[in-house]
């Protein structure tokens, strides 16, 4: 067995444990041990990435999904701090059984896919003289793939309308997280009326109008 | 296999002299800190008290093993040895010299960006499974700070990207040998970058002016404040190899790594005397400054840090267009 073999069983049993310890009852109940799991099986797949000479994909799946995104996932499940008695029990809904039936669409297409790679009966060029992505042709081959500057050129020249979208679309998403969490500042920047004199008026027809006008700024 | 081996012997290495140069980075602390307010310090395990880190291991060793009620026993457990790994696997793309490098990847900055904010989780972690109010204030405190001053960090770093135009630690020094060191060519901005990315380093790794998330006029001791014996002892070390490896990637970065003062007797020598220099500062702050409030602390980030850094960025990228080019 290869050194890389070796690594792919470790690191693939690794995601698949992870991803596999959330159906655990015991972790499955416990929200947080659930998030952190999924914290592993995402490390598990940067260290895949890796293994593919995607350094710059590998570092960037830890800095985005198993840093930022996790940390602010188990932010907030910790500051719920959910009781494993508190969460309802798990019910079929439509929706559910709908994802579980893609679901198992797609794993089956997969294991299609992988037999016929395995059978030789698909095999795909990569030898490094030109090869054709996403319908795009790229001169210069897979020499220098999944390095940083083969990423930033690709990006900067076959994917630059697709790769300016996407950040357009990036900052639309972050101005308007922006303008949501703004939003409830307002409210609590109003002025709130006295306490004391709406007690004693509350029963009164015409305070409660003033109360509710109050409200509307 | 061989690659295996060399790593395994490489990380033996790291792991050993990282962790010998932490216990005695505390002694020179004690030592540092005792000057500085007129008293003596260690003085009676060893020569002047140099034993005394081997004293303070076996004291940690021996204590009993608590846990509090409702504690998270998983996560309690597996927080202390989470936060020094990450520490420690920072090292591992830090070039000590020309040969002396674990892995020369060629996006050694990002790896040690990737780890410091994974960090995050298991100081939180620790936080959260302590079960404790004084504890999740602190971590909470620690993931607020951490987010707010990885924005200076990622951009001070990307200073440095630009400027060298790599992404390799080893080729940012091989760039400054060649250029000179970045805090002082070109002149102004490097300097400025050097110190924001020194600054935003202090707050990641929780050290006064920048230590809210350990308080101990009003959290106990933040996280640590549940943990006993070597779980505690892990905690604290893991915090110091933060700043020891942290002041050795600030070397590299805009001191030029192993390069000598105008190329004089280069190697690995220099790369300790920076990196010891840097990590001694970082005391001399601690034991000069005060500390910042909460809300102190995310202004100087937000309205100063990031803006300026900002700024940094794109002067970094006209100076490489007009001047390098």
């Amino acid at each position: 067995m290869s050194m890389e073999l070796i690594l792919f069983y470790v690191l693939g049993g690794g995601a698949l444990a992870f991803a596999a310890a959330m159906l655990l009852p015991n972790v499955g109940r416990n929200p947080i041990h659930s998030a952190l799991s999924l914290v592993g099986t995402l490390f598990c797949l940067a260290g895949l990435y890796a293994l593919l000479s995607a350094h710059l994909l590998s570092a960037l799946q830890i800095i985005v999904y198993a840093g930022a995104v996790m940390v602010l996932f188990t932010f907030v499940i910790m500051l719920l701090n959910l009781q494993p008695d508190e969460i309802q029990p798990v019910r079929l809904t439509t929706l559910k059984v709908a994802a579980g039936i893609i679901g198992l669409f797609v794993f089956g297409k997969l294991i299609t896919a992988i037999t016929l790679a395995a059978g030789g009966a698909q095999s795909v060029d990569l030898t490094p003289h030109s090869a054709a992505i996403g319908g795009a042709t790229w001169e210069g081959g897979f020499n220098g793939y999944g390095t940083i500057r083969e990423v930033g050129r690709m990006l900067y020249t076959t994917f630059l309308v697709p790769f300016e979208l996407v950040s357009v679309l990036l900052l639309v998403a972050a101005v308007g997280a922006v303008v949501l969490a703004k939003r409830s500042l307002h409210y609590i920047d109003a002025p709130t009326p006295p306490p004391a004199k709406l007690n004693r008026l509350a029963n009164k027809p015409e305070a409660a109008a003033t109360h509710d006008d109050h409200g509307h700024h | 296999m061989q690659g295996l081996l060399r790593g395994l012997v490489y990380g033996g290495l790291i792991i050993t002299v990282l962790m010998t140069a932490t216990a005695w980075g505390m002694w020179l602390e004690r030592k540092l800190a005792a000057r500085m307010q007129s008293r003596i310090g260690p003085n009676v395990v060893g020569k002047f008290g140099l034993l005394q880190p081997v004293a303070d291991l076996m004291k940690l060793l021996q204590k009993e093993e608590i846990y509090p009620i409702g504690a998270d026993r998983l996560l309690f457990d597996l927080a202390p040895f989470l936060v020094t790994t990450f520490a420690i696997a920072t090292a591992a793309v830090v070039p000590f010299s020309a040969d002396a490098v674990g892995a020369d990847l060629d996006v050694g900055i990002l790896w040690v960006l990737a780890l410091g904010g994974l960090m995050v989780i298991p100081v939180w972690m620790a936080g959260w499974a302590s079960n404790n109010k004084f504890a999740l204030i602190g971590g909470m405190r620690a993931v607020a700070q951490s987010i707010s001053y990885g924005v200076p960090l990622v951009l001070t770093s990307l200073v440095a990207v630009v400027f060298t135009g790599t992404m390799s630690l080893s080729g940012m020094v091989k760039f400054q040998i060649a250029h000179g060191w970045l805090a002082l060519w070109p002149p102004g901005p490097g300097v400025i970058a050097f110190l924001l990315f020194y600054m935003a380093l202090l707050a990641e790794s929780n050290r006064i002016p920048f230590d809210i998330p350990e308080a101990e006029s009003e959290l106990v001791a933040g996280i640590t404040t549940e943990y006993t014996g070597m779980k505690f002892g892990l905690l604290y070390v893991g915090e110091y190899v933060h700043t020891m490896v942290g002041s050795a990637i600030a070397a590299v970065i805009f001191l030029g790594g192993w390069d000598g003062p105008f190329h004089i007797a280069s190697g690995l020598h220099w790369m300790v005397i920076k990196t010891v220099a840097l990590f001694a500062s970082v005391y001399w702050v601690r034991w000069s400054l005060l500390r910042f409030r909460s809300d102190q602390l995310m202004r100087l980030c937000w309205v100063y840090l990031v803006p300026l850094s900002v700024g940094l960025v794109i002067f970094a990228a006209l100076w490489r267009h007009f001047v390098l080019s």
